[in-house]
């Protein structure tokens, strides 16, 4: 088709995609389109990930951002019932502050992308590596180490996050009950 | 590669609409079976034993009057009880339903597909459910709505992680695939999985009631204090697509338990029988023995289902939150250690 094959159709497409809804997170007046707009980018970065057969990592990324973190960012943004008149007013200030973050941000990207012309869009080197017995292989024998220090610094987040939470319970027995 | 698609369309298809008669005619079960535990009839008019009863259904909910409320946001209004459905619809595609079929020198398997992660697909489509009914109460503009959905959605966060772990015992126990059909085919050579483990399952259980919204579990559609919760603002087909839903959510977790702790389309001493009966291995009539039993493992845990939610009554949600967080994830984590134990004994595991 066109010259091109189908996985670059895919990658294509994909990408327009992602962009897309990556913008409109950004332009979409209400908070809860954002959300849902992100969820949508979540799932087409996890077809990318399906594309370098990385089957574990896109379910994971699925379930983890998509079905866990989003939701309760979408619970949070519908309990506080955000809309267009609430939105305060932008100083100046804030926006000189928000182009000069963001052009340096550019900056870091162009920086990273300078070099990247090699990049395949596809892994067909290693088909198998990302199937999750040869994952599973690297990530307990080479890699063992790093994951431990992951796993130590998610359990000091969950540590951390429960003892915010019991706070709020002390100073209000009855906020558990929605 | 056209046979191949051929072959997959038509599974996908079968599968489809074997999904929607069974939600169909599960509504007509409850109402029959609710009719028998309170000593009643149930439905009987429309056809013989009420059998016609889930057609009047649908057709009253396509021909009733569609309110789309005013105020509410709706392109997410229109749109919430289809992402329900669809991502209920997609977890059915991991189920295999019989034993595969040999035709000529290729055997053709009786599952959409048979991915290798399927148990980590199975529990990223679940959490992405909750979408539909947060989408559907956010956007109905409706207080008692907004109350529904969060507390369907706070309910699902807190029990997929009790399922999660349950899952994990399975795994380790079903010699480490994550693929459904090996799952399956573990336990056609040795026990059912519930043999070993049979608190992991119990968890399972409890948190498949939770995942699906049924009673004791309903606080998202709790009329007396709700309304009818996320469904309230919803009127005519939409309605009928959020009920359908949960009877297919239903559906597709009873086939998925039946599968995982009670060996799927394998039952004892299958491999003799066949053996009696002269056939060989691939032939169509052990696809359809095996298609019968999974089947009709899949309707005993669907009438289960039923059988608590006009057994029990309804938790409080701080009953609810208090089982889900101190009592089925403590206990789903012991499990895990006392697997992790008894695998290393059985000689499963080697460190």
């Amino acid at each position: 088709m066109l010259g091109y094959t189908i996985t670059q159709w895919l990658f294509g497409i994909l990408s327009f995609l992602a962009v897309m809804f990556a913008l409109l997170v950004v332009f979409s007046k209400n908070p809860v389109h954002s959300v849902l707009y992100l969820v949508l980018t979540f799932f087409c970065i996890a077809g990318h990930y399906l594309l370098m057969n990385a089957q574990f990592l896109a379910i994971v990324h699925i379930a983890v951002y998509a079905g866990a973190i989003m939701v309760l960012f979408l619970f949070v943004i519908m309990l506080l019932n955000l809309n267009e008149q609430h939105e305060p007013r932008r100083t100046s200030v804030s926006r000189i502050i928000g182009v000069i973050v963001a052009g340096l941000f550019l900056m870091v990207l162009v920086g990273v992308l300078k070099g990247t012309e090699q990049l395949q869009l596809t892994n067909t080197a290693n088909a198998e590596a990302g199937l999750i017995k040869n994952l599973g292989q690297v990530l307990f024998n080479e890699f063992l180490f790093p994951f431990e220090i992951v796993s130590i610094l998610l359990l000091a987040a969950l540590v951390g996050a429960i003892m915010l939470g019991k706070k709020e319970v002390k100073e209000n027995v009855n906020e558990n009950r929605i | 590669m056209t046979a191949f698609i051929l072959y997959k369309s038509i599974i996908c298809l079968a599968i489809f609409i074997l999904s929607l008669t069974v939600a169909a005619y599960a509504s007509w079960w409850e109402r029959k079976l609710s009719g028998f535990l309170q000593d009643r009839y149930g439905p009987n008019r429309a056809g013989k034993w009420g059998l016609l009863q889930p057609l009047a259904d649908g057709g009253k909910m396509l021909f009733k009057e569609e309110i789309i409320p005013n105020l509410s946001n709706k392109f997410l209004f229109v749109i919430a009880p289809g992402i329900f459905i669809i991502t209920t619809i997609v977890a059915g595609v991991l189920i295999p339903w019989a034993p595969p079929v040999k035709i000529g020198d290729t055997y053709y398997a009786m599952q959409a597909t048979d991915i290798d992660i399927g148990v980590v697909f199975l529990l990223g489509v679940t959490s992405v459910g909750v979408y539909g009914i947060m989408i559907g109460g956010w956007a109905s503009n409706n207080k008692y709505s907004l109350l529904g959905a969060i507390r369907a959605s706070a309910q699902m966060i807190s029990y997929e992680l009790a399922m999660g772990i349950s899952l994990i015992a399975l795994i380790i126990s079903a010699g480490g695939t994550l693929s459904f059909s090996e799952i399956l085919q573990v336990q056609d050579a040795g026990y059912a999985n519930v043999v070993w483990q049979p608190l992991g399952f119990v968890i399972f259980f409890v948190c498949s009631l939770a995942e699906t919204n049924r009673a004791p579990f309903d606080l998202a559609e709790c009329e007396t204090e709700l309304v009818g919760g996320y469904h309230t603002e919803y009127s005519a087909f939409k309605l009928g697509l959020f009920l359908f839903a949960e009877y297919m959510a239903m559906f597709v977790s009873s086939a998925v338990m039946a599968g995982f702790y009670f060996g799927g389309y394998n039952f004892p001493f299958a491999a003799e029988l066949y053996q009696a009966m002269g056939l060989e291995e691939g032939s169509w009539i052990i696809t359809l023995i095996g298609f019968t039993v999974y089947f009709a493992k899949t309707l005993l845990f669907i009438s289960v289902f039923m059988w608590i939610r006009w057994t029990l009554p309804r938790f409080r949600y701080d009953q609810l939150m208090n089982l889900g967080w101190k009592a089925l994830l403590p206990l789903s984590l012991l499990n895990l250690a006392i697997t992790v134990v008894v695998e290393f004994i059985r000689g499963n595991i080697q460190f």
